[in-house]
């Protein structure tokens, strides 16, 4: 298969980007630039290590065996998956053949790019929500908002299994009526399976400082567990676990 | 072995007689009358208020303990299994009785393996010792130590004192051997007695070489002490001459033989065996009596787990700098499959966990789980329940120890396997295969004080270091290395066997015993590292002006071992196998097995402290990484390609043991306390099935160890996992808790 993407790296991680203990690939590329973004190394397509998906699965298939004991599958992050559509239905294709269970983590703002191919060899989108209020959303990523909404209900309507993540920032994403906003449209989607509350760290500010990038929320201080707490709850009404 | 005895018809009331009730077969019992337990921890209870209350009571010890040093010593009467008179912590709450000495953590002195350590532990601590202790140790009694060195060659002092071999037990006891304390149980003292004298008698017709006659004294002293467990016992009030009849004796008797052991032996581990299953079979019959309540068998154990936190060495401080805190090693090993596929686990494999919520985390007894994926889901799950809350247990691969040794083995000290009653290990520590490297480089002079350890091979003498040069010299050090090493062993054994016999310890074994040789190696991770330098990047040499290798820069990048790639754990995969064939190429003591750990506990801290610069970029003095760990920062994966590299290091070549120690925080394994039970669950069964062998699991928050630093009074309690040990983390050197906290965090794991 010649199909090639660029990719940035890969770790096996429990927990973290899906169920269980998973293969994770981070792809190279991001058409957003959230301001808390953990990984502005994977911004760019051009720095990625340009990698067949034979290569790819040279590696997933040392895993293969563990991922079936432990339980898990395999995760395309990155970056942005989506704005390599083809490469992820590759992998995705071949991961399905191999039987393993496959996690789409995407922003959902390329959302228009997955075919539906892509889309049936997906078992689970881990679909980040930044924020509802779309100039907030435009301020945090510099984007919008309506097409990750718009994925959201192309994959309610396909029944797709669904975690919906929102990253909590203080004085940033944490006003009451942007989580409500999101909270209440998550409630209008039949697939949701959880909603995972992801406060807000800084680990990583030691990318941006050997980037030569200014870490745009370095005095930003990481939410507290009260904050934490209450957008919990403000979630708790979509009728899914809450984490 | 056959017995002449009848057979007790109230001790064994209800049990399934077999092959074992004639001879001594304590896993034919087992076998014969064991329930396996498939549910889940519904069951279990907490502790009473009398378990509190006396635990309440030792823990305020503890804090004077750990101001102090020690609590108390005895430093005037040489232990042996009577020496000491009976000792209570509160006699009328205790259920299960017996004390090293006359009171609680109150230590004792065990000269026979050698005087100096107790004259030095004795002087750290503010004591001082019987002048007619020194006189008969001096004048008329012998120690293990003195003979030890009366043998050593000029060659091994060097070695030993430039730490290239390092940790010998030449001043201290062996340790590592595991009596079968539950023959005591099972059949009282007489019936074993009469073993014995069985096993001697069949020695008579031999010729009087020097082994049998070696054997017919030993054999003699095992029969004397057994007698003198049963006078130890006696001062207690308890005539452990017969068999125990209720589970409550079986527990008192057990406790007894192994309180013999640690009377009589400092051994550096002191491992109680694999009991639980054993004492469940008594338990179990009281519960289906009707005479024992489930919340009085919990008491039990946590009563004879109060016992074995409180068992006590005197030692140096030098000696608890390098294995950190005061470790005992009071292993016990739980769960398991049998041979025929039934679980080994009982309902009293889980009251041996529960007594962590009980009692609260503590590293003693060292609780060893004997992981299959096949084990029964309820105690799995259970199992990483515990892990999670008090990272205070370690997983061994029951698939791998099973077939090699047998559904009846337990695990001495960290990882070291041996069929209970039927095999012992000469413990030898471990040669530091780091320092070797350099002393190829540097024809066998010491990177750091530049003296001539080793024969002088020629140096490598180019800027750059050649890869094949560089292996070849590598292949002749370590022939010396493991020659010297295994002659230092059996002088050391041949002198413990004549000075420190351990007496009960063997009369709980068959006649002739197995013997192991258990040597080690440390620093492989950094040996694989430098090694795969020299070969995929540029390594160049600094040389001072005597034209010692004393620096290497690296130039380029490598492959590094700990990150599931072939090119880098194919050279560590090699070292294991190298070592281990060049060690078995030399007789050992008494026709040992040959046999090699990759385990550190905490010295891979020490050992680094005293290796210089390494062709890997590790600096002078930095630590190794502990036991087969990949070195800090370079497993750049995550934790499950860690761990397969380790698992590709071959246990046959290593079957005294391959340690790896993790540590994850609890978001590492999941969102939900039942989340991170089934990924850890999922992680065990995935690693034991790639064929690793050893896991220590730490689920902990690196906050929580800055924490502890900082404030040692509000974690008292609180226990982490190093290589193949637990430990309290406050007791650890400053040095060692920076070390464990800057160990790769697998934050995600």
């Amino acid at each position: 298969m010649t199909t090639t993407g660029s990719v940035h790296s890969w770790d096996v991680s429990t927990a973290v980007d899906g169920p269980g203990t998973r293969f994770v690939l981070f792809l190279s590329g991001c058409p957003l630039r959230c301001l808390y973004c953990e990984n502005p190394d994977t911004w760019h397509m051009r720095d990625g290590h340009r990698t067949t998906v034979d290569e790819v699965m040279a590696e997933v298939e040392k895993y293969r065996r563990f991922i079936e004991v432990a339980g898990g599958g395999l995760t395309l992050t990155g970056g942005e998956p989506l704005l390599q559509p083809a490469f992820t239905a590759a992998v995705f294709r071949r991961a399905k053949q191999l039987g393993l269970h496959t996690a789409l983590d995407t922003s959902g703002f390329l959302g228009a790019r997955a075919s539906d191919e892509l889309l049936a060899d997906t078992d689970l989108v881990l679909l980040d929500i930044k924020s509802w209020d779309p100039a907030t959303y435009r301020h945090v990523t510099g984007g919008e908002v309506v097409p990750t909404l718009e994925f959201a209900r192309r994959l309610s309507a396909l029944g797709k299994a669904m975690w919906i993540r929102f990253v909590l920032v203080p004085g940033l994403t944490d006003d009451p009526d942007n989580v409500a906003g999101i909270a209440s449209f998550v409630s209008t989607l039949d697939s949701v399976e959880r909603v995972e509350v992801l406060p807000f760290h800084k680990l990583g500010a030691p990318k941006y400082a050997a980037l030569g990038i200014p870490f745009p929320l370095e005095s930003v201080p990481t939410p507290d567990s009260d904050l934490v707490r209450r957008v919990r709850e403000q979630f708790a009404g979509c009728g899914v676990p809450v984490h | 072995m056959t017995a002449t005895a009848e057979r007790p018809t109230t001790a064994w009331r209800g049990f399934r007689t077999g092959p074992w009730s004639d001879e001594i077969d304590v896993r034919g019992f087992i076998q014969a009358n064991y329930t396996p337990y498939e549910g889940d921890a519904e069951f279990l209870t907490g502790p009473t208020r009398r378990t509190t209350a006396l635990w309440h009571r030792l823990t305020e010890m503890f804090a004077d303990e750990r101001a102090r040093g020690i609590y108390d010593v005895d430093a005037s009467t040489p232990s042996s299994i009577t020496a000491h008179r009976p000792g209570y912590i509160d006699r009328d709450q205790e259920l299960i009785v017996g004390l090293q000495t006359d009171a609680p953590l109150k230590r004792a002195i065990m000269p026979s393996g050698g005087l100096r350590l107790v004259e030095n532990s004795l002087k750290t601590y503010g004591y001082q010792l019987d002048p007619r202790v020194e006189e008969i140790f001096t004048k008329y009694r012998k120690t293990h130590n003195d003979g030890v060195f009366d043998a050593y060659t000029a060659e091994i002092l060097r070695a030993r004192k430039a730490g290239i071999i390092t940790g010998l037990p030449d001043a201290y006891g062996r340790g590592r051997i595991i009596g079968d304390y539950r023959r005591v149980a099972l059949y009282g003292v007489d019936r074993l007695v009469t073993a014995k004298l069985a096993e001697r008698a069949a020695l008579d017709d031999l010729a009087s070489t020097e082994d049998v006659i070696r054997d017919r004294e030993e054999l003699a002293e095992q029969i004397r002490a057994l007698g003198e467990l049963r006078h130890m016992a006696a001062s207690y009030g308890y005539d452990i001459s017969g068999p125990a009849a209720t589970g409550r004796e079986a527990l008192q008797w057990l406790y007894f033989a192994y309180l013999a052991a640690v009377k009589e032996q400092n051994g550096a581990a002191m491992s109680l065996g694999r009991t639980s299953t054993f004492l469940d079979i008594y338990l179990q019959r009281d519960l289906d009596e009707g005479v024992l309540t489930e919340r009085e068998a919990q008491e039990l154990v946590d009563d004879l787990v109060v016992k074995l936190r409180i068992v006590r060495f005197l030692r140096t401080p030098e000696y608890d700098q390098l294995f950190s805190g005061d470790p005992t090693w009071v292993t016990e090993s739980i769960g398991g499959m049998a041979r025929d596929g039934r679980p080994l686990v009982t309902r009293t494999s889980f009251r041996f966990l529960q007594t962590l919520y009980n009692l609260g985390p503590a590293p003693e007894p060292n609780l060893t789980v004997l992981w299959s994926p096949r084990l029964p889901s309820g105690f799995k799950r259970f199992c990483a329940k515990v892990s999670v809350d008090t990272s205070s247990i370690q997983y061994e691969n029951d698939d791998l120890i099973r077939p090699r040794f047998s559904d009846d083995t337990a695990i001495a000290c960290c990882v070291s396997a041996m069929r209970v009653g039927e095999q012992m290990q000469l413990f030898g520590a471990r040669v530091n295969l780091a320092k070797a490297l350099l002393y190829a480089i540097n024809g066998g002079r010491d990177e750091v004080t530049g003296v001539q350890v080793a024969p002088a091979f020629p140096p490598i003498t180019s800027e750059y270091l050649d890869h094949d040069e560089v292996r070849a010299a590598f292949d002749r050090m370590t022939d010396w290395l493991a020659k010297t090493y295994v002659e230092a062993l059996n002088i050391i054994h041949h002198m413990h066997d004549k000075y420190a016999y351990e007496r009960i310890e063997m009369a709980l074994h068959n006649h002739p015993v197995q013997r192991l040789l258990g040597c080690g190696i440390a620093g492989l991770s950094v040996v694989a590292d430098s090694l795969s330098a020299i070969r995929y990047a540029r390594v160049r040499v600094i040389r001072d002006d005597t034209g010692l290798a004393v620096d290497y820069v690296v130039e380029g990048d490598f492959p590094k071992y700990g990150n599931n790639d072939d090119r880098a754990d194919a050279i560590a995969v090699e070292l294991v196998e190298d070592f281990m064939k060049k060690v078995r190429q030399y007789p050992a003591h008494r026709g040992a097995v040959h046999s090699q750990s990759v385990l550190t506990i905490t010295s891979n801290v020490v050992y680094g402290k005293h290796t210089g610069n390494t062709p890997d970029g590790r600096r002078a003095g930095k630590p190794f990484a502990p036991g087969a760990n990949p070195m800090n920062g370079r497993d750049r994966h995550g934790l499950v390609a860690a761990a397969l590299s380790v698992a590709k290091l071959p246990y046959d070549q290593a079957q005294d043991g391959i340690s790896l120690t993790a540590s994850i925080t609890p978001t590492g394994l999941g969102r939900t306390e039942d989340e991170q039970v089934t990924n850890l669950v999922g992680l065990l069964d995935a690693y034991t099935d790639a064929g690793g062998f050893h896991l220590n699991a730490n689920v902990l928050n690196r906050e929580t160890l800055l924490d502890a630093m900082a404030h040692p009074e509000n974690h008292p309690q609180l226990t982490i996992r190093v290589s193949g040990y637990a430990v309290n983390f406050i007791r650890l050197t400053p040095e060692q808790q920076r070390d464990v906290i800057n160990r790769t965090f697998h934050e995600s794991l």
